[in-house]
Parts: C-alpha cells; structure tokens; sequence
C-alpha cells in the first residue's frame, strides 16, 4: 500500500524485536468477542488513477454546465488560484492546531491576521479563529449571551436564515431557553420592529437578527439595537453574507456579530467547509467561544503569538468551558486571511460594488417581465426576493431545461411565499448570464400561460 | 579616508511583519474583470445609513508580497509533511494530495447545497458510499455526516441520548465520564444539559467496573467512553459496561477518536455501543491544517435512528437519493447545510485507496507504538506496562528528578526537528507523555525519533538547564504566554 512506508521485511523484524511472532498477538487485549473476524465489506483499494475516475464521474452527476444563481447562505464569488496555492503548502495544510507555539509561528500569525481582519470588517474590537460555520456562530453567539446576561429567553427574527434559525433551536432547546420569533413587515421585508418592542422583555438575553437578512434586506440595526438595549437586551447580528461588508456599514451597534465567512475565498463546495466567526466587544472576550491568538514576546523581546485566553476552552476547563468546540476551521479562515489579502481594501470594495450594480442590472431587466416585481422595500445588497405570477418551482423547471438554476423557491421556508423567490447575482456572472436568466425565465412564464399583457398581480394577491 | 560603514538590516524573511504593516495605499493583489452593466451610485441604492466608503485598515499589498508573505509563514510551522508528528490522541498521519485534488474538482467544490437534489447526485452519492463505509467500519446501523468535528459529533451524540431517554419519559440527569477522558467529553455534556459525574481508573489504567457498576442509576442518560482509552489500552470490560448501562436504561456513548486503533479490527456496534462519533480528521486523514476543518460523523443503533439530526439522506424510488426532514423525533439541525462536504470527499477518497485493506494500516499504527515502547521503556517511566495500541503514555517520573518535566522534555524534541507529543495529558499519569506514531512513520524515521528521545533522556540527567531552556533552534524562543492572557492584544491596530 502506498501510503504505508514499510516493507513486510521491516514489519517482521520490527515484530521479532518486540518478541511477538505475529501481528495479531499486539491485539490481544481486545476480548475474542470483540474481534471482527472477516475482512470489511467495503470498496476498493483502489489507485490513485482510479480514485480520480470515481470523483470525477461522481462530479459529472451534479450540475457542471449550468449557471446558478442560488445565494442564501452560500456564495459564487471570484477567488484567486494565488491563494489556493499557498493553502496546499504543506506546512500550513499538514500542521497541527498551534499549541507549540514556537513551532506554529506562520500559522498564529496568520491567526492574528485573521482576527484583525473579522475586526475591521464587522466594526467589531475582537474576533475569534473560527466557528464551524455562520449557523453554528449564531447558535453559540445566543448562548454567550444567556452567560453574559443571566436571562433565558431569545427574541429572533422569522427573516434569520431558517437553517440558521433550526440550529439556534436545536442548542436552545437543550438548555431549555425560551425562544420567541418576531415577523418581518410584508412591505419592506425587515424585521417589524413593533413586534420586536412587543417581545422583547426583562427576561430577554439577545436579539438575533441577520443583515442583509434571508429575503435580501438590509436591517435597521440601529434601532433593533435601541429597542434590545432599552431591555438590557444584547443584539446579535448574524451576516451571512460577508462581501457585502465592502460597501456597507458594518453593525457597529450589535454586541456580538455571528458571521459567515464563506463569501470570503472559500468555494461553494457544497455547504461546506467554511468558515463562521464571532466578533464582540473586548468586554465580553472571557465569555467567547472558540480560539483566539494574542502577540506577546519571547525571552529576548522578539515578537511571537500564542494561542491565549484558554481557560476558557474545553481542554483546560472541562465542564466549565465556554463551549465544547475544539477543531474549528483554521484552514479555511486562513484562506480567508489570503482571499482578503490579495483582494486589500479596493479589491473588496470593488468586489461589492461589482455585486450591487449586477443585482440592480437583474432585478430592473426583471421588472420588464409581465408580473414580476420585487417583493420588498428596504435597500439590499446583492440578492433580492423576486414575486412572480407563477409558481417559482414551476418556473425553476423550465429554466432546468436551458441549464439555469434560477432563483431559490421561498415557499418551502416560507408557506406564505410560494410565487416568490431569492435572486443572487454577484460579480461572477456576466450581463450575458443574467440577459439569459431573464429571456429563459420570459419563456418559462410564456409556457406556463403569462402573456405580455396580464397585469402585475398586487401583493394582496400572493 | 575612512569609508562609511554600509549599514543593513537582516532581510525581512528573518522576520516578516503582519501583512497590515507591509501595506501601502494605492497597491492591490486582486482585480477583478470590467463591469460589463451600469456602474451604481452606492450611497443612493443603499441610503446613508446603510453605505460605506471602504473597510478602514485593510491591507493595500500586490500579489507577490502575498506570495512571499504567506509562503514566509509558512516557514515557520511545522507539519506532517516534513516530519514524525507524535502527538497522542490526535492521529496526525499522511494526508494523501490525490484527496485535496478531487476535493477541488469542478463539480464537487462548485456545487451549491441549495441546487436541486437531480442536479446534485453525484454529491449524494458521495456522501451514501461514505456512509455505507463508516458503518461497515463501525458495525452500526444509522450515520449522519453533519457534525462539522468531533466536538459537535459527541454534541449531536448526547443530544441524540438525551431525545432517546426523554421519549421513554425522563431525559435523566447525568452523564458518566471516566477521569482519562477527552476535556471535549465534560464540556459537550454540559452543552446538552447534563451532570458530569466523573468515573475513576483502576490500577490498570481501566474503567473501574466495579465504581461503575455502583454509579449507574435511574439518573445515569449515558457513559461517555474513549476506547482505546487515552492511555491506549482497549477496555477490555466494555461489553459489560454496555450491560450495566443497558441493565439501567442507560447507553453507552463511544467517543471514536481513536478509531486508528481499530478499523478492521474490533466494531463498536459488535461490543455493545449505543452511538459515536468519529474525527475524520483522524482516523480518515483529512488534514488538520492548523485546527481544521475536521469532521465527526456520528453513527446509532437502529433503536436511536429516529432520532438523528435532520436532513436524513434517504434513497428514494428509482434508486436516487434525496433528503429527508419531516423526521419529528431527530434532535433537529446541528448546521446549515449538511456538514462539511469537502472534508468529507476527501475521507472518502482515503477510505477507497485502503478498502479492505483498511486493516493493515491498523496494524502498522499499533506495531509502531509498540516499538516506540519498547525503545523507551528503559529510560522513561512507563506507568502502564501492559502492550499498547496505537499510542504509548510515559510520565516525566525519572525527568522530574533532575528538575526537567514533560513539557521541557517536549520542547527539547523541538531541537532534533520533531513536534513535541502531547504533554500533560492524559490528566490521571502526573507529566504525561503521549505519543503516537500512527501508521505513517517509516522504520528510519522511528528510529531516529527513539535516537532524539534518548538523547533528552541523558541531556535531562547530565545538563538539565539545556533541556529546561529548549527549544534553542526555533524562531522564537518559548512564548510569555502568562502575559499574553493578562493584557489580552488580540489585533493589530496601526
């Protein structure tokens, strides 16, 4: 076998030296009974060549030759081969969590990086290095804030992503943590803050809201912020997509921001691996999950980074840990630190711009369709719901046959919102792509009986 | 005439600065092709208080000090693929390229999880023969892929207990932990609102059944349990822990982390095992890269698969495959998505280059921690005698004698170009030292290993100052690391 670097000469005389004369006597302390005494019935072995074959004729099955424009959590955003190359060096792909920190330099360093990064993008004071993933950050960002506050109860948004929102229930209940949901207003697709008012009380440890939210809309977060703050509340805002930090403000009245970094260098790759972050205020850092490296010095004065504040972890605290988490995704928030290296402060900046021109260019050539609108109101950054006079599964059918994943249907999430659907167009599609969209999409709801005439339907109608 | 005397600093790859302070206004590493539609007034499509300008701060560097920045830091670190990296309980072995090659394929990393389950089979099926191969290995019944690592397959597991022992009407009050165990084991109950009751070791680094057997109570939702145990020593009792427990009503929960130690071996599901969790990142050779991204499938009993988290991979009529979430009693989503995909093509690449051969790699992992016992047990104190498996715990006893503990002795191996093993833990042997050499280390590399240690061994007794100093050859010398958590600077800030 090829990865094994012994020869069966080397195993024996190895074997001889330790005075055992076969290899299953170094398994005696496992009971007969707990032996497994066939061969498994797996697969292979197969070589390298074959491994190649079986991937790629699993990746021929999946959508290779069509156009998507599919968002909601997960992101098509141009990355650089710079930085995928200098991920595959060894020495930061094969290295082990940085523990030794004399010999985990380059890649506290870069932790470092990272974290000043999620800083200066979230408008944040720290930042850890990393969460699982922007769901799971929310979820342990609701649960540092029942530490920090003492109370029991979450007040979250219905426009939170809703796999974002079933991952918060699934640790909340655990816990035993009331949960209250607040509706979005049907005109501009922002949370209703008069609901909001309503449910937030005395008991409430957070608000969670995400910005731009599911259905597109950027938040107001000053004022959830007041109306959570006003109740002793802490606000969590959650960004799931983290380009559109290029170009808009970032939430710097939110006392913790649960982020997604994905958009940020990382492909698609099926939900991942990505990368999810915790940015706070410096106050709260003993009460943050996960890992965190901090400069100090060596003997002589140099600098150097360690990973710090570790009591708070698993490894030192055991059951008093502020979580459990332990491998986090270190490689993917360095990806990260290289995408946002190369990219620099214009290249982002550009970036977003890019996104919010594309999005505008889609949703204006869309609103030339008979009884297609957009849904909602507030401003949004590159992804918008989209009402239409049809059924979005239907028409998502018909753009299957001309190669096109269109816009996310909402009625699965939504029950109310089946003729709606989220549109992302970022900066990797071309205005051919989108042109393309709109025709086959004019096509899709010619064969399903929408002429040029048939009035725009109202929202009433939905 | 005197000549000036040129003056020059040390060239910066001696010591690079952080990327913020290498920048510059006006440079860039990335651009992007033309706008090809109307550009936009962002301040008017976003409204003043939504608008921003540009991120404060961010770096202004070109491509090539990127490459020479990251590829300096990458200097600094060490890694699988330069040497022997002993570490215990972690499983740091060979990372087969061929697996970071098919991860990046086109039509595996670009595929969106939203994408319609018919444009999307090719994933599906990846993650079904994965499954299918994990439960092979494991002799379960059920898997999920979702949990993102080990952390959140022990979370999702006990989570899975705790709906198991509530829809028989009580989700009970404790949970038992050996005193050997992993610090996630502790933490992850009380995640999922449990006690932890702690559980001894006997003399021979062992569950003491007997303590066990009185601990178990109508109380008791679960044993959280490593096997191998941290100090690698199966458990020999496990099949009657597993009837005590069960006897009660409780499971037995099995923490996988050393799965090295078994695959093709021994099966959890064959030796009484409720549910568990795996490190994919361990056994399954996805890189660590500096602390992730890993994996931790989690596999049950046919008696706990209801309980599972949703979405549940389901074949459907015709043989394709879908998912499922109308699943009322699973513990519900543990992330957006459905785990870590990448991470996961990449297991089972690897688990396809062994198939059944699996088993020899096994072997090899045990064989070379045997032989790594057997070379030190003479000048290292070997509190537990018995043969191990894939990984051997000496304690610093003899060190200690000379004022030289684990963590020097650790930091002198820093010095002869290897990592240092894990130190200080398991926390029941005083000045631990775990090693294990998985299966990746060839007999010269062993050797030279074994040759490093001795010669610590004998630098501990005759100039222990140079042992308590190391390391003398890395970059930085050991790291004030009491001041970095007392005056916390987490950021650059110009």
């Amino acid at each position: 076998m090829r990865y094994l670097p012994k020869s069966d000469a080397e195993r024996r005389a190895i074997l001889g030296e330790l005075g055992f004369d076969s290899i299953d006597e170094l398994f005696r302390s496992i009971p007969e009974n707990c032996r497994l005494r066939r061969a498994l019935d797996v697969p292979g072995p197969l070589s390298e060549k074959e491994i190649i074959d079986y991937f790629r004729a699993r990746a021929a099955e999946n959508s290779a030759g069509y156009t998507s424009f599919l968002g909601a959590g997960v992101y098509n955003h141009l990355r650089s081969v710079v930085a995928d190359a200098l991920l595959q060096r060894g020495e930061f792909l094969t290295s082990y969590t940085p523990y030794q920190a004399e010999i985990s330099q380059g890649t506290l360093q870069a932790i470092f990086e990272f974290q000043t990064l999620m800083c200066q993008l979230t408008g944040q004071e720290v930042a850890n290095a990393s969460m699982y993933d922007g769901s799971t950050a929310t979820a342990e960002a609701a649960m540092m804030a029942v530490r920090l506050t003492g109370r029991r109860r979450l007040v979250i948004s219905r426009a939170l992503h809703p796999e974002y929102r079933q991952v918060a229930d699934t640790y909340a209940r655990d816990l035993g943590l009331d949960v209250a949901e607040i509706g979005f207003d049907a005109k501009t697709g922002q949370t209703d803050l008069a609901a909001a008012r309503a449910a937030v009380n005395d008991a409430t440890a957070a608000v969670i809201v995400q910005s731009p939210n599911f259905l597109g809309a950027l938040e107001a977060v000053p004022q959830i912020a007041e109306i959570a703050h006003g109740a002793g509340a802490l606000l969590v805002v959650a960004i799931a997509e983290a380009v559109s930090l290029g170009a808009v403000r970032a939430p710097a009245e939110a006392d913790i921001v649960a982020m997604e970094a994905q958009s940020l260098g990382l492909a698609p790759s099926f939900g991942g691996p990505f990368a999810g972050v915790i940015a706070t205020r410096e106050k709260f850092v003993r009460q943050m999950p996960g890992r965190l490296a901090g400069q100090t010095t060596d003997g002589q004065g140099r600098r150097g980074f360690v990973l710090t504040l570790a009591t708070r972890e698993q490894h030192i605290r055991r059951e008093k840990a502020t979580s459990n988490i332990c491998t986090n995704q270190a490689l993917c928030a360095l990806a990260v630190t290289m995408h946002l290296s190369l990219a620099g402060k214009e290249g982002l900046r550009e970036m977003a711009h890019q996104n919010l021109a594309k999005a505008r260019y889609a949703v204006a050539e869309f609103e030339k369709l008979p009884g297609v609108r957009r849904a909602f109101a507030a401003p949004f950054f590159n992804e918008v719901t989209l009402e239409f006079p049809r059924s979005v599964r239907m028409i998502n059918h018909e753009l299957e046959r001309e190669r096109i994943i269109g816009p996310l249907p909402l009625g699965p999430f939504f029950p109310e919102q089946t003729k709606r659907g989220l549109l992302c167009v970022t900066e990797v599609h071309s205005r051919q792509d989108v042109d393309r969209l709109v025709a086959a999409t004019r096509r899709a709801l010619e064969s399903l009986g929408v002429g040029a005439r048939e009035a725009v339907s109202s929202p009433a109608e939905r | 005439m005197a000549q000036p005397t040129p003056t020059a600093t040390r060239h910066v790859n001696l010591n690079e600065r952080l990327i913020f302070e290498k920048s510059v206004p006006g440079k860039r590493g990335m651009e992007l092709p033309p706008l090809d539609v109307p550009a936009v007034d962002a301040a008017k499509e976003l409204g003043a208080e939504h608008a921003r300008a540009a991120v404060e701060g961010f770096p202004e560097v070109s491509e090539i000090e990127v490459i020479r920045h990251f590829t300096r830091l990458s200097t600094w670190n060490y890694a699988i693929d330069l040497g022997m990296y002993p570490l215990g309980s972690c499983t740091m072995k060979y990372n087969p390229r061929v697996n970071e090659f098919v991860a990046r394929l086109d039509g595996l990393a670009t595929e969106h999880p939203l994408q319609p389950a018919g444009l999307s089979q090719g994933c599906l099926r990846i993650l079904r023969t994965l499954e299918m191969f994990l439960l092979e290995v494991t002799g379960m019944d059920a898997v999920t892929l979702q949990p993102c690592a080990g952390a959140q397959g022990e979370y999702a597991g006990i989570a899975i207990v705790r709906a198991y022992q509530s829809s028989k009407g009580n989700p009970r009050k404790r949970v038992l932990v050996p005193d050997s165990a992993h610090g996630t084991n502790p933490a992850t109950a009380v995640t999922a609102g449990y006690e932890v009751q702690n559980i001894r070791s006997d003399a021979t680094g062992r569950i003491d059944i007997a303590q066990l057997a009185e601990c178990v109570n109508e109380d008791v939702a679960a044993l959280m349990v490593t096997n191998p145990n941290t100090l690698g020593i199966f458990e020999r009792d496990i099949a009657r822990a597993a009837e005590l427990l069960h006897a009660r009503g409780a499971l037995l929960y099995m923490d996988g982390a050393n799965m090295n130690a078994l695959a093709g071996v021994a099966r959890p599901g064959d030796f009484g095992v409720d549910v568990m969790h795996m490190n994919l990142h361990k056994t399954f050779s996805t890189p660590h890269g500096g602390g992730g991204p890993g994996a931790g499938p989690v596999a049950v009993k046919k008696e706990l698969e209801p309980f599972l988290p949703i979405p549940v991979l389901v074949e459907k009529a015709g043989g394709t495959l879908g998912w499922d979430s109308n699943r009322p009693k699973s513990i519900g989503r543990l992330r957006a998505f459905y785990g870590n995909f990448g991470v996961l093509v990449r297991a089972l690449a690897y688990a396809l280059a062994y198939g059944p051969g699996m088993i020899e790699a096994t072997r090899d992992a045990v064989l070379n921690a045997n032989y790594i016992r057997k070379k030190l047990e003479d000048v290292y104190e070997l509190p537990y005698k018995q043969p191990c498996m894939h990984e051997v715990v000496f304690s610093d006893a003899r060190q200690k004698k000379h004022g030289v503990n684990t963590t020097d002795i650790a930091k002198r191996l820093i010095d002869y170009g290897f990592h240092p093993y894990t130190t200080a833990f398991p926390l029941i042997v005083p000045g631990a030292m775990m090693i294990e050499p998985t299966e990746s280390e060839s007999r010269e590399e062993l050797d030279r290993f074994v040759e490093a240690m001795r010669s610590i061994a004998a630098e501990a007794a005759e100039n222990p100052e140079l042992v308590k100093s190391a390391p003398h050859s890395a970059r930085v010398g050991r790291l004030d690391e009491v001041g970095a958590a007392r005056k916390p600077i987490l950021r650059w800030k110009p």
